[in-house]
């Protein structure tokens, strides 16, 4: 139960986490950390609209998300934790010492970036992020859908996703 | 870009799957712009669907999913584009009853969402067929 996934998607809510991975996992709350998002009233409508009704969001700023994971994860229900960049999942994970596994659902391409599968593109200085935090101990894998083979980091920045 | 009166946009194939069953079945290949979300951040889909909106001239935007991307990015165009309608959803028949609606396009898109969701039926109900 609890938090079963902790996703960083550019996209944050949408079709593969509602669906994709909402139906299969009965995910019934989503928990978004993203700072912009937080405070803004009018992005948290947006993002609510997309969401069917038994599904309760939270929106958690980073410092907030901090506060209340062990709320969070200690819910009888099943959720998902999304946050929008590798940045912030990195303070979130630092800040909490409560996550042991980062899920890469989605890192589309920007300037700097570099394609390693057809839905992930890191800049170096992401792909030395992402490696800190394996090196700490946190299970990194790349997984865009349930139905898809998780790859471990190692095998994304090797390409091994493209073979 | 040509003119098009709307734009469909949705995840995979979707929208130029469903573009091309309206073109084959009408032969209007002038009505829809298709956009795929596939291999595109949010703020990528947004700034394409607003590419195509300019370009176009199109008011309307059909989505697949309510969740999804394309919707998303919609609704985030609507912000600055007060004319901008959304229909979310859509399927072969909304799109085929707006292809013949000659009203704004606005007022078809509309009723054509009104049509699409009278057209999703369920056939073979064993209850019905007994006349329960």
């Amino acid at each position: 139960m609890a938090l079963e996934l902790y996703r960083i998607d550019d996209r944050l809510i949408h079709g593969q986490v509602v669906v994709g991975w909402g139906q299969p996992l009965d995910v019934q709350f989503l928990v978004l950390v993203d700072d912009e998002v937080a405070a803004s009233e009018w992005e948290q409508e947006l993002y609510r609209m997309g969401v069917p009704p038994e599904m309760e969001v939270f929106f958690e700023s980073v410092a907030s998300a901090v506060g209340r994971l062990p709320e969070f994860q200690a819910d009888a229900r099943i959720g998902i934790l999304l946050t929008g960049d590798i940045d912030t999942m990195r303070r979130l994970v630092t800040e909490s010492g409560r996550i042991r596994a980062i899920n890469l659902g989605g890192v589309h391409h920007k300037p700097g970036r570099i394609q390693r599968l057809r839905y992930i593109f890191l800049s170096r200085e992401e792909e030395k992020v992402l490696q800190a935090l394996a090196a700490e101990g946190i299970a990194v894998s790349a997984q865009d859908v349930p139905a898809a083979r998780p790859l471990p980091l190692e095998d994304v920045l090797n390409g091994e996703g493209n073979r | 870009m040509s003119k098009y009166r709307a734009l469909i946009a949705g995840h995979g194939d979707f929208a130029a799957g469903i573009v091309s069953a309206a073109v084959q079945i009408t032969g209007r290949d002038d009505v829809f712009a298709s956009l795929s979300n596939r291999g595109l951040s949010a703020a990528d889909v947004a700034a394409a669907m607003g590419r195509i909106l300019d370009e176009s001239g199109a008011r309307v935007v059909f989505t697949d999913l309510p969740a999804g991307s394309c919707t998303m990015a919609a609704r985030r165009l609507q912000r600055d584009r007060s004319g901008l309608v959304v229909v979310v959803g859509v399927n072969l028949a909304t799109l085929l009853d707006f292809i013949f609606d000659d009203a704004d396009d606005v007022a078809a898109a509309r009723q054509a969402a009104t049509k699409g969701r009278e057209a999703l039926t369920v056939l073979g109900d064993p209850g019905v067929a007994r006349g329960a």
